[in-house]
């Protein structure tokens, strides 16, 4: 029971680690493109708190599928045009 | 600082403080005896019995007066529902916390089978429980500010 509960441990610890910080986003630019738009009126549109809009923009949160959509429905864009996948370290630096 | 970072830093300060007001005021009515005697025993039931209930109250209180503390110095309201990221970071911040008292519980199991003395497990098992609460606070508190 023990083995268990540690093994699913690590599991869960290298599976959440997987994903991090290969999906990247324009949000930012996006919302200012979009008549300066508040990040609490993207977390409205999108029914996320505003929390998530800035981990989101921080590049510290990859989004769910759905979540992902949902940002890309508040731009009227495809998912494509608002989100990347590859390196987003010099996103992170601009 | 947003406001699921300022609610993870109240409820670190209120478990601390929840925890030792409890141990100060529990300390004196340690009753006299045998370590092992009955009276012990119910001791340290009634010790880990109102501990909870105590917890829950004072937690919800005091989740209570930040909240209203919260609208009246930012004049914004709190997030009403959780979302995905809120779940996935309690989510977390519960496997480690769970970790970390099942750690607990298996070297209060040995202190049993080593030692053979029974107020050690209790001491280590409420102690485990602290530090599980503490270590779930500090969790969501990262990963609010590092990421998930």
């Amino acid at each position: 029971m023990w083995l268990a509960l540690y093994l699913s441990y690590i599991t869960i610890g290298k599976v959440s680690n997987m994903g991090k910080n290969l999906v990247g986003n324009h949000i930012r630019k996006l919302r200012f493109n979009h008549d300066e738009m508040t990040q609490q009126q993207l977390a409205d549109k999108a029914g996320v708190t505003r929390q998530t809009i800035v981990a989101l923009e921080k590049g510290n949160y990859s989004p769910s599928l759905e979540l992902a959509f949902r940002i890309s429905l508040a731009f009227n864009l495809p998912l494509e045009e608002v989100f990347f996948y590859g390196d987003t370290t010099n996103l992170k630096k601009q | 600082m947003t406001y699921q970072e300022k609610k993870s830093i109240v409820s670190l300060i209120s478990a601390i403080f929840i925890f030792i007001s409890f141990c100060l005021y529990m300390y004196p009515h340690y009753p006299e005896g045998g370590l092992d005697s009955s009276e012990t025993f119910r001791y340290w039931g009634f010790f880990i019995l109102i501990l909870t209930v105590v917890s829950i109250v004072a937690h919800i209180v005091i989740s209570i007066i930040f909240n209203i503390l919260f609208r009246i110095t930012t004049r914004e309201k709190e997030p009403t529902f959780a979302d995905e990221l809120d779940k996935l970071i309690d989510l977390k911040a519960h496997r480690n916390s769970f970790f970390i008292f099942i750690i607990g519980f298996v070297i209060a199991m040995g202190s049993l089978f080593i030692e053979q003395w029974s107020q050690m497990m209790f001491i280590i098992l409420i102690a485990s429980g602290f530090i599980s609460d503490v270590v779930g606070s500090l969790s969501k508190l990262y990963y609010y500010r590092k990421g998930v």
